[in-house]
């Protein structure tokens, strides 16, 4: 199996930009199989944007890769500060890998707050580069070094490279007719080059991508560009790095293909378009802008061309509100918020049950209660999907585990939602949705038939023989009533949130109907086709560990290391939640121990134990990072040990 | 004076995407099989029967009409309209509305609320449906009181009122709904009152015809919880010197004879009313519907004496056309079309940045 690069190099307006370069000099080049690096700064460094390119030049070489962005909420928190602190880890590897990594092998500390923020998560002997330039008096007794950690032996441990990166890319950029203000901000391009240099990272692309982003002011995409390659010049001259090291293309990690990298809010948005093409319905989001689902905002707003409506609302009931609105007419119907979205959303999404319309709300789960941690990852919002409603109102339940996985969890929500007229939650979280992955892009025709037939015609003949359309007359099978869209004539219906009668929707008190309404709606949730839950488990081993959601990555990179070991363990993961797979509690009565690992504090745990009388344990973590491979492995191994 | 108020200047662009009824429709038609359970005397009444008596002389498709509603005693109308209808949740409706008619075009959606659900529950989302101008018709039912929690006064109801909740009398300033609507930038702003059929269907019909949001207060009594609030624009006596009727292009005049008229103040600007003279007759103001800005407008739903109600006018305010938000958004998904093609999933997956990993 081979891997090849294909990004074209040529523009639209037919330059070609960048080329290939290869370290030529005469140093020493290492082969490693895997490599995690963190790019640290201040929010205003421009870490973020590093670490992208440096993700987007590695997938297109071909390595397996995963990443963890960890920013501040404040937009630009006080500069200098450890709160202030913004951070990117990537792991790539030329095999098959499935989290951002445990612990950096390299960190590029742009200042000392970004040096203490994160030499906590160092093992010793690894690499640290730092920007000496910062490591002024003020800036080191802002963050309590009481002296400089570059001269005091404090990283003795580690290997040091002390590179004065500002002065490097002043001097760079010398010629440039720039502020030194707008020269320093090129100082992550700089960084950038040099890693690109160690790593033996393609260049062209992070090169036509400054072209392109700075396509109105060339001056600065030439500075950058010039800020970039000075930083692989430096890497290549200097005597300060003598290794570079290979990380060669994870040929057999990946099936045959194309494969693009992509982010977890952006497989999202590309699965609801996907969907309504398979269900050939307009697609409608109605949103109100909530760290970290607004990208999914930002991204669909980008393709009216395929019919996609978007909607800005006053506030998040009316994000909602205009969905279901939306989703009466006829559309796909979308809304997409995080946990406090949610809170405020939960009256309608219990008007939506009662209406029997499909919508899908999607959130975007981070720290809480409350405000919480807005830019952090939690999985605490399950409870909250499964039960936050008055009365008894269902709705589905799926999550996505990886980035990539995203899409096909869309379509799967949209399936569920337009098959039984029911409102699905999608329950990503931040982990997933900032985080990134290599994903083989799908052909349209791999893709699931979404297709939907609205009622038509009258559906119901009374005594007198006369034909009539009863909203609430449901599909034997499903028991999803008909979707009968305003414009169709003869259908006229009216619908509401009181009670109705089953068959016509006629309000009614009646209280033998509302016992029988209450149970159907909960008869058609549970009756939700979903698939069995798959259990890994190749030693016939006695320890059962059961994840959901972005825990996928870690828990299976544990079992690896637990199996590596030779220590036998089951691994189950959930994408549906509600219902769950039919064969879940005979899956978890098979073995002697169930461990259920949770960015919360046990909500899964509850519900299993609840459902199938389980001694299920629970291992839960909120500090808003998702779990170490290391930190599972140890907890399943005391498992199994008993 | 006239019966009815004379037309502003509207397009009927409002209605020219929503498919036309085959023959002629009867009031009847728009009768649903439900019964009405409004309690006997209520004003809604008349409010129904005078909506079910107008739209037959739209002409629109039955099946292209819904009506949506919030919670409270006048939200179960839609349950009475054999139309499309949805009786959503407390003052949401405008919100719901306009994720319906900004995906189709092709309805006339009609928003039926109450001093209640669109005033303090959904207060947000009455102002921002009327500032997007959305293609909405809102029926707001003003009784100024709070009927299907049993009377506890409405963001309505007069400072000092006393309720079930405000034993002492309430503390709060009223809205007036007029004037809340002219402030949030409404391109269509009228009252009208449940009693007065003629006045009530003109005012509906032009409500109907406009392009983007039209909001009509409705002054309805409650009969059990707050009866007889608007009876001074109702007696034939009192009404006479109360009610101050606008039309179009006319000069505002009221009372006996039009003995009184409403000129413009030269000191402070704002309006007064007098008694008309041959000396003032010319200063009197000629009401103006579609005037530039909203500030008169705006004086004239300031006229009316809170407390008392003398001075009340009724009919359209304000009635200028201005971009619908249902039509810019569609206009987007056409130039997005133009601009960059019929969407294509393949590419849009794809993105620039791929590799190929062969077998």
């Amino acid at each position: 199996m081979t891997s090849q690069v294909s990004s074209p190099a040529e523009q639209a307006d037919g330059t070609v930009v960048g080329e290939q370069r290869k370290p030529v000099g005469t140093k020493d080049v290492r082969r490693l199989d895997r490599v995690i690096i963190r790019f640290a700064g201040d929010s205003g460094d421009g870490m973020q944007l590093t670490g992208d390119r440096f993700t987007s030049d590695t997938a297109s070489f071909g390595n397996d890769l995963s990443t963890l962005p960890n920013f501040p909420a404040e937009i630009r928190a006080p500069a200098g500060t450890l709160p202030g602190v913004s951070s990117f880890q990537l792991h790539f590897a030329d095999h098959d890998i499935l989290t951002p990594g445990d612990a950096p092998n390299v960190l590029v500390a742009m200042n000392p707050a970004a040096l203490k923020a994160n030499i906590g998560d160092m093992p010793s002997g690894a690499e640290i580069i730092v920007n000496t330039d910062e490591f002024t008096k003020r800036a080191l007794q802002k963050v309590g070094y009481a002296a400089s950690p570059l001269e005091d032996g404090s990283l003795e441990a580690y290997r040091l490279h002390p590179v004065p990166l500002t002065t490097l890319t002043l001097e760079a950029l010398k010629e440039f007719d720039l502020s030194r203000k707008e020269a320093e901000r090129s100082k992550n391009m700089f960084a950038l080059g040099l890693l690109s240099w160690m790593y033996h990272r393609p260049t062209e692309g992070t090169e036509r991508f400054l072209k392109t982003k700075f396509a109105k002011k060339p001056d600065i995409a030439e500075a950058n560009i010039a800020a970039y390659r000075a930083g692989w010049n430096f890497g290549e001259t200097t005597e300060d790095f003598a290794v570079s090291y290979e990380v060669a293309p994870a040929s057999t990690a990946f099936p045959p293909g194309v494969y693009r990298n992509i982010s977890g809010n952006l497989a999202l948005a590309y699965g609801l378009i996907a969907a309504s093409r398979q269900a050939d319905l307009p697609l409608f989001l109605g949103s109100y802008p909530i760290t970290p689902a607004s990208d999914i905002l930002h991204e669909l707003s980008r393709h009216k061309n395929f019919g996609v409506r978007t909607f800005q609302a006053e506030d998040e009931i009316a994000g909602i509100g205009a969905a279901l609105g939306a989703a009466f007419g006829g559309s796909l119907a979308v809304t997409t918020t995080s946990g406090p979205g949610v809170a405020l959303k939960s009256e309608t999404i219990g008007l939506a049950v009662s209406l029997e319309l499909p919508l899908l709300v999607v959130d975007i789960q981070r720290g809480g209660p409350s405000t919480g941690l807005p830019t952090k990852t939690e999985q605490a919002d399950l409870l909250q999907a499964m039960y936050g409603r008055n009365g008894e109102a269902p709705v589905p339940v799926v999550a996505p585990r990886t980035p990539a996985d995203c899409f096909d969890a869309a379509l799967e929500a949209a399936r569920i939602a337009l098959t039984y007229r029911t409102p699905v939650f999608l329950l990503s979280d931040g982990y997933l949705a900032n985080g990134s992955e290599p994903w083989r892009v799908p052909e349209p025709d791999e893709l699931p038939d979404l297709s939907v037939r609205f009622a038509r015609t009258p559906n119901h003949t009374l005594e007198d023989g006369t034909e009539v359309f009863w909203p609430y007359k449901r599909d034997p099978e499903t028991l999803a009533r008909p979707w009968a869209v305003p414009g169709t004539p003869g259908l006229e219906h009216r619908i509401g949130g009181i009670e109705k009668q089953d068959g016509t929707g006629n309000i009614s008190y009646d209280p033998a109907n509302h016992d029988f309404m209450v149970r159907t709606r909960q008869a058609k949730v549970d009756g939700v086709d979903v698939p069995d839950v798959e259990v890994d488990d190749p030693d016939g081993a006695r320890t059962l560990v059961l994840g959901w959601g972005s825990t996928y990555g870690p828990v299976t990179a544990a079992v690896r290391r637990l199996r590596a070991a030779g220590e036998p363990i089951a691994q189950a993961h959930l994408r549906h939640l509600n219902p769950f797979p039919r064969n879940l509690g005979e899956v978890l009565r098979r073995y002697d121990r169930v461990v259920v690992p949770e960015m919360n504090l046990g909500q899964l745990a509850l519900l299993v134990r609840a459902r199938y009388l389980v001694d299920a344990r629970s291992y839960h973590q909120v500090n808003g990072m998702p779990f170490k491979a290391e930190q599972l492995a140890a907890v399943l191994k005391e498992a199994i040990d008993g | 004076m006239a019966e009815t108020t004379t037309t502003a200047p509207v397009a009927a662009e409002a209605l020219s995407l929503v498919p036309k009824a085959e023959g002629r429709q009867s009031m009847k038609e728009f009768k649903s099989d439900q019964e009405v359970r409004w309690c006997p005397g209520c004003g809604d009444y008349a409010v129904l029967a005078a909506v079910q008596g107008f739209l037959p002389s739209l002409g629109l498709a039955r099946e292209n009409i819904v009506f949506v509603s919030g919670i409270g005693c006048s939200s179960r109308f839609p349950y009475y309209m054999n139309t499309y209808g949805m009786h959503s949740i407390h003052g949401r409706a405008p919100a719901i509305a306009t994720g319906l008619a900004t995906s189709r075009r092709d309805l006339s959606v009609w928003v039926v609320t109450g001093d209640g659900d669109a005033l303090s529950i959904g207060g947000n989302h009455l102002i921002h449906a009327l500032r997007r101008n959305v293609n909405l018709k809102i029926l707001l039912f003003n009784n100024r009181i709070y009927g299907l929690t049993k009377g506890q006064y409405s963001p309505t109801s007069e400072t000092g009122k006393i309720t079930k909740s405000t034993p002492m009398g309430s503390l709060d300033a009223p809205f007036n709904p007029v004037s809340l609507a002219l402030g949030a930038e409404a391109s269509f702003v009228a009252r009208t009152v449940d009693s007065d059929r003629k006045h009530l269907t003109e005012v509906l019909r032009q409500a109907a015809e406009h392009p983007g949001t039209a909001l009509v207060e409705i002054y309805q009594n409650c009969n059990i919880f707050n009866d007889g609030a608007f009876e001074v624009l109702k007696d034939r006596e009192q009404a006479e010197e109360a009610v101050i009727r606008l039309e179009h292009g006319q000069p505002i005049r009221f009372g006996a004879d039009g003995a009184k008229g409403v000129v413009r103040d030269r000191d402070t600007g704002d309006l007064r009313v007098v008694a008309v003279t041959p000396q003032n007759e010319a200063e009197v103001l000629v009401h103006d519907a579609g005037a530039a800005t909203p500030t008169t407008a705006f004086a004239l739903s300031r006229l009316a004496d809170p407390d008392t109600l003398h001075h009340t006018p009724i009919g359209v305010f304000r009635s200028v056309e201005r971009p619908v938000y249902d039509t810019l958004m569609a206009d987007q998904v056409d130039a997005a079309v133009e601009r960059h093609g019929k969407g294509d999933l393949s590419a849009l997956l794809s993105g620039n940045d791929t590799w190929t990993v062969v077998g």
